[in-house]
This record gives C-alpha cells, sequence and structure tokens, in this order.
C-alpha cells in the first residue's frame, strides 16, 4: 500500500486533534515570550503537574478533578513568575531559557519523588480516561476527546483574539509585546501586563493538561517532555515573534506530526526525526524570522 | 603587569584542574570516578565555551560533537578480536582496523571538528532563537543517526569493551589542552574579532569582520574540543549509549557554563568543577556516607533547585563572566 492511499479521513482527523493541542501549548508559550522575551522551557512541567493533579484525585467527581488542575496549575504558573521569571526580567535569553531548563529539571525530579511512594514509577488518571472512547462520524472513528480537543482550541483562540483586540488589557498586551519600553512610558503597568499573560498561559497549560491526560492517562515525570520540544520547534520555525505565527508553526508540527505517524508504517520511520530536523533548519536558513512571518522581520535575524 | 595577568588567566584554571587531578589520585578506588567526571565535564563545558561564550550564540548542539567523538573512539578502539563480534554490521573500513588510545583521541577531535565545520558553513548565519533551534536540530539528527545506523556504531544497543583508559593522567591531560586551545583562541586575532562581533555585531560588520567566518572558527574549534572531550569521556566509561550524549548532558553542560558565567574561560572551568562537585556531594549525601543524610531523590531536586537560585541572585554566573584576575582578591 503506497503511503498515499494510508492517508485517509481517520489520519486527518487525528492530525487535526494532535495540531489543536499543540497550538494551544504554542499560545501559551507565545503569550509569555511577547511579553517577557522568555522561552519557557518548564511549560511542559506546567503540563505535567496538571496531569499529576489529575491522576492523584481520581477518585473526586470529574469536574472537581479538573478543577483542581486549573487552580494547581495557574498557581503554578503565578508562582513561578512571581519567584523565577520578575527577578531574571531583563536578563539575556541565555540566562532565562537554562534558568526555566532548572526549573523544569526541578519539577520533575519532584514529581519523580512525589510519584515513586508507591514504589512504581507513573500514575493512572482513571476517573477522566472515559473521554477517550470513540464514536462513528460517516465511517471514520474520532474519539470524543478529539472533538473536545479541536473546539476548545477553536473557542479558546477565538476568545484570545476577541481579548487581545477589543479589551485594554489585549490592547495593553499587544502594545508590552511590540515594544515593551516604550508601552511602560506610556502608562501600561508591566507587572500586570506580565500577571494577566502568565494567567493566561497558565490557564492554557492546564486546558492542555487535561486533553493531553485523556489521550495518555499513564502519568509520569516526562509527561508533555517531548511535546514541549516539538512545540518550542515548531514554534521557532512559525515566527516566535508575533503569537499568530507561533501558534501557526505549533499547529502546523502538531499536524505535521499527526499524519506522518498515520502514513507512514514505524519500520520505515527510524529516520523520519532526522528528515524532519533537517527540514526544520533547512526553514530556519531560508526564513530565520519563520516559516509564516512576512515582511520586513525576515532577513534580520541572518548574518 | 599586563603580561601577568593574562598569564594569571591561564595558570589560575589549569592549576585548579592539575589539583582536582592530583586530588583523584588520593581518592578511593569508589570516589576516584567522581573527580575524573569533573575534568571531563570541565573538557566539555570549556569546548562549549568556545563557541556560545565568544560568539554569545546559544547552541544546543555542541553534545553532537561529543557524541561522534566518543562514537569514533569507541568503536575505532575496541580489540578487533571481538569488534566483528559484537559489531558484524559495521563498515568493513571501521570493522577490520583498530587504532591505540592517544590516535582515538586525535580522531575524535579530527570527527568533531570536521563534522562541526560541515555544519556550522550554513548554520553559522543564523543568530538568536533561530541558531539555537537550528543547534538542537543538529543534536536530534546526530542521536538519531547513531540511534539507527548500525553501520556506523553499536544502534540502540551499548557501545561496550573499550579500553578504559582515562584515567587521572588523560583526563587531567585533556583538560588543560581545552583550557588552553581555549586561552590561545580567546587571546588570538580570530577571538577577539569574534568577542567584537558579540559585543557589537553592527559595528564590527562595520569596521569589515566577517560575522560569519568568525563564528565558523570558533564552532570548529569547539567541535573539535567537544570531539576530544567525547572520547575522553568514552575511555572513562568503558561504555556508552546514545542517550548518555544527548539531551541531559547538553542541559547539565549549558547549565555548568551559564552558572558558572558564559562570557569568560573562568566561568566555564569553575562552572563545571562547581556543578560536578556539587552533585557528587549530593550522590553521597543521598547515601548516606557524607556529613549530611538525604532522602533518595532529592539529589535533583536541590541541584535543579540550587543552579536557578545562582542564576536568579547572579544572572552572569558565579565569575560574573570575568576571567581571574589577582585584582579582584585585592
Amino acid at each position: 500500500m503506497s503511503p498515499l492511499a494510508a492517508f485517509d479521513a481517520q489520519t486527518f482527523v487525528d492530525a487535526v486533534g494532535l495540531g489543536a493541542v499543540y497550538a494551544l501549548m504554542a499560545v501559551g508559550i507565545g503569550l509569555v515570550f511577547g511579553v517577557l522575551r522568555l522561552v519557557n522551557f518548564a511549560y511542559g512541567q506546567l503540563v505535567m503537574v496538571g496531569a499529576y493533579t489529575l491522576a492523584f484525585t481520581a477518585s473526586w467527581p470529574v469536574a472537581a478533578s479538573i478543577a483542581a488542575c486549573f487552580v494547581v496549575v495557574v498557581a503554578l504558573s503565578m508562582l513561578m513568575d512571581r519567584v523565577v521569571f520578575r527577578p531574571l526580567r531583563g536578563q539575556s535569553p541565555a540566562v532565562m531559557l537554562v534558568t526555566t531548563f532548572a526549573i523544569a529539571f526541578m519539577l520533575q525530579a519532584l514529581a519523580l519523588m512525589v510519584d515513586i511512594r508507591d514504589d512504581t514509577i507513573g500514575e493512572i488518571a482513571t476517573s477522566i480516561a472515559s473521554f477517550n472512547q470513540a464514536t462513528t462520524v460517516a465511517g471514520v472513528d474520532v474519539r470524543k476527546i478529539t472533538i473536545a480537543a479541536v473546539i476548545v482550541a477553536a473557542v479558546t483562540l477565538g476568545l484570545l483574539a476577541l481579548l487581545l483586540a477589543r479589551t485594554t488589557i489585549g490592547l495593553h498586551m499587544r502594545a508590552a509585546a511590540a515594544d515593551f519600553e516604550t508601552a511602560r512610558l506610556l502608562g501600561v503597568r508591566a507587572n500586570r501586563v506580565i500577571g494577566f499573560a502568565v494567567f493566561l498561559s497558565g490557564l492554557l497549560a492546564a486546558t492542555v493538561a487535561v486533553i493531553l491526560t485523556v489521550q495518555f492517562p499513564f502519568v509520569g515525570p516526562d509527561f508533555a517532555l517531548r511535546e514541549t520540544i516539538v512545540v518550542l520547534v515548531g514554534v521557532v520555525v512559525g515566527g516566535i515573534d508575533r503569537l499568530w505565527t507561533a501558534t501557526l508553526g505549533g499547529f502546523a508540527i502538531g499536524f505535521a506530526t499527526g499524519v506522518i505517524n498515520g502514513v507512514l508504517p514505524t519500520d520505515k520511520t527510524v529516520f523520519l526525526p532526522s528528515a524532519v530536523f533537517a527540514l526544520v533548519i533547512l526553514v530556519l536558513l531560508l526564513r530565520p524570522a519563520g516559516l509564516f512571518a512576512w515582511g520586513r522581520l525576515a532577513a534580520a535575524e541572518r548574518v | 603587569m599586563r603580561r601577568l595577568g593574562a598569564f594569571v588567566q591561564f595558570a589560575v584554571p589549569a592549576v585548579l584542574v592539575i589539583a582536582v587531578g592530583i586530588g583523584s589520585t588520593f581518592a578511593s578506588s569508589a570516589n576516584e570516578i567522581y573527580f575524573l567526571d569533573a575534568l571531563i565535564a570541565v573538557a566539555m563545558v570549556v569546548a562549549i565555551y568556545v563557541f556560545v561564550g565568544n560568539s554569545g550564540v546559544l547552541s544546543f548542539g555542541q553534545v553532537s560533537f561529543v557524541a561522534v567523538g566518543a562514537f569514533a573512539a569507541g568503536v575505532m578502539t575496541i580489540p578487533l578480536e571481538s569488534k566483528t563480534g559484537v559489531l558484524p554490521q559495521l563498515f568493513p573500513v571501521l570493522r577490520d582496523h583498530t587504532i591505540g588510545n592517544a590516535a582515538s583521541l586525535l580522531l575524535a577531535a579530527a570527527v568533531g571538528g570536521v563534522f562541526a565545520l560541515l555544519i556550522g558553513l550554513p548554520l553559522m548565519r543564523l543568530s538568536g532563537l533561530a541558531a539555537g533551534i537550528a543547534t538542537f536540530a543538529v543534536l536530534e539528527i546526530t542521536h538519531n543517526l547513531l540511534r539507527e545506523w548500525t553501520k556506523i556504531g553499536p544502534g540502540a544497543t551499548t557501545l561496550s569493551l573499550v579500553p578504559e583508559t582515562t584515567g587521572a593522567f588523560q583526563a587531567t591531560v585533556g583538560a588543560l589542552i581545552a583550557i588552553g586551545v581555549a586561552f590561545a583562541y580567546q587571546r588570538s586575532r580570530f577571538g577577539r574579532l569574534l568577542r567584537a562581533t558579540r559585543e557589537d555585531p553592527a559595528a564590527a560588520r562595520g569596521v569589515g569582520v566577517s560575522v560569519h567566518r568568525q563564528r565558523l572558527w570558533a564552532f570548529t574549534v569547539s567541535g573539535a574540543l567537544a570531539g576530544l572531550a567525547g572520547g575522553l569521556l568514552v575511555h572513562e566509561l568503558g561504555s556508552i549509549t546514545t542517550e548518555q550524549v544527548y539531551l541531559e548532558l547538553t542541559f547539565l553542560t549549558l547549565a555548568m557554563l551559564v552558572v558558572g558565567g558564559v562570557s569568560s574561560l573562568w566561568g566555564a572551568v569553575l562552572g563545571a568543577l562547581a556543578v560536578s562537585g556539587l552533585n557528587s556531594f549530593l550522590i553521597e549525601a543521598e547515601e548516606g556516607v557524607a556529613a549530611v543524610d538525604l532522602p533518595s531523590g532529592s539529589r535533583l531536586i536541590l541541584l535543579g533547585a540550587i543552579m536557578a537560585l545562582v542564576l536568579i541572585l547572579r544572572p552572569s554566573g558565579i565569575t560574573g563572566g570575568r576571567e581571574f584576575s589577582l585584582r579582584g582578591l585585592r
């Protein structure tokens, strides 16, 4: 069977579902980057902590469990901003990135320590796993969570667009992302804007945690780590300087991963990462400011 | 006086490394590994510093050169009689030849340098986050090829039976070579031109410095030193898998560099020694051997927390990114 024949509606649906989740993560990373110029590598650990919260509250009613996940993740996100990001404001990107590595490392180690009290690595989030069942729509098996993921992503992105375009805080955030110093001179309050971006980014991480935990109920310390790395690549390839190009980059890499996984048999995919990352390098060389970033920014980053 | 200042910048890190090397000969055989690890960490972090510190461009790819160095040196030193048995799928030229310890280290440096040069040719046009992600892509590709291509190495299995020749002497000499090359490079015309591009790319270009060429030089030197460090590593461990020269090592070595202070050789050396030392101490403490007894699993939490704390309190690293100077002591 040729690979193309395997590209059917099923693959398409799964790829869109994955792209939607990656897009949500991309927005979460892009929002914070916009106001702080900080690439938060520890973003995946926010999702991981959310997943653990879901696993540990598995005996609670589903709504309460999800609420707990949101509370914990948003609180941790705000705490990270207060304790880590704020003292680092204005530092070089390398220092900020490596500090978030250290935080990610620490949170992962913490999760491992909490996790292995029962002598097994990993917990199973049983209560919300039922959302993973499939229904059949026009001959295609669609898992309920895929539908939910796509709807949640679309609604969230729509609301965010409205927020950024129509509200004062949204205007402030856009101004801060464009030129933080000038925005401050014109009366934008830095802590408020950054705090709000971090809050939204925490909400998104919690949403992603719920969706991913439904799909992969087995939660371990490296939960969402691989996804974060892939999304970061997607965000930079798409263009991290603008929220929409970053989001599109996240969606694109998620969609591409989904299509490739669906189309190629596993024994043909051993060198696939090399091919994908070679493509990433090629895109960066041709369009260093991002695949979707058009205009004068495009050539700025190349020497 | 200025010449003395320059001498001190090289001598103090070198003496520190020699002291660690001598220290290892006094340590028990169980503890010797900590000293050797620290010396090899110095070699790796100094290699990364040559590029990242002098150019100001973040690279997540330098551990790729450690990896190719380690596997080149490892594959080529496995005794002939066992090689056909353990690595039957190798290219005949790799399978039917074996070289000595010193030659394998030279080979590791050469392979690392050539690989870096080839990759750097296109990649050194990038700056900022694009450079970071592109070099990360190099790490992914290298890992993927080493893991899957059984004609050049062991693939996903462990490469074992490598002679364990890296003792205190070889590790110390290796670290000293890295420091010496890094020092000579940063004092050279090329090093100064590259540092000029780091401070102000536009001005440097304005006076005729080719940013691309200078970065490429540093990337190649860095790749060769990283390859050498990989050779030292494989001869220390005797066996290695691709996972040991991948993400975790990348994060750890970068953290060492940033904790020490990215923009100085002294920072690279001190960061590598401080973080390795702390790590060794915490391992002992977890096992209840040291004066403090820690619950198991707390080592990595503390290590992460301390690294984050250093960066939050002192974002330019322990050394503040400055070279060692006698003036600082007065």
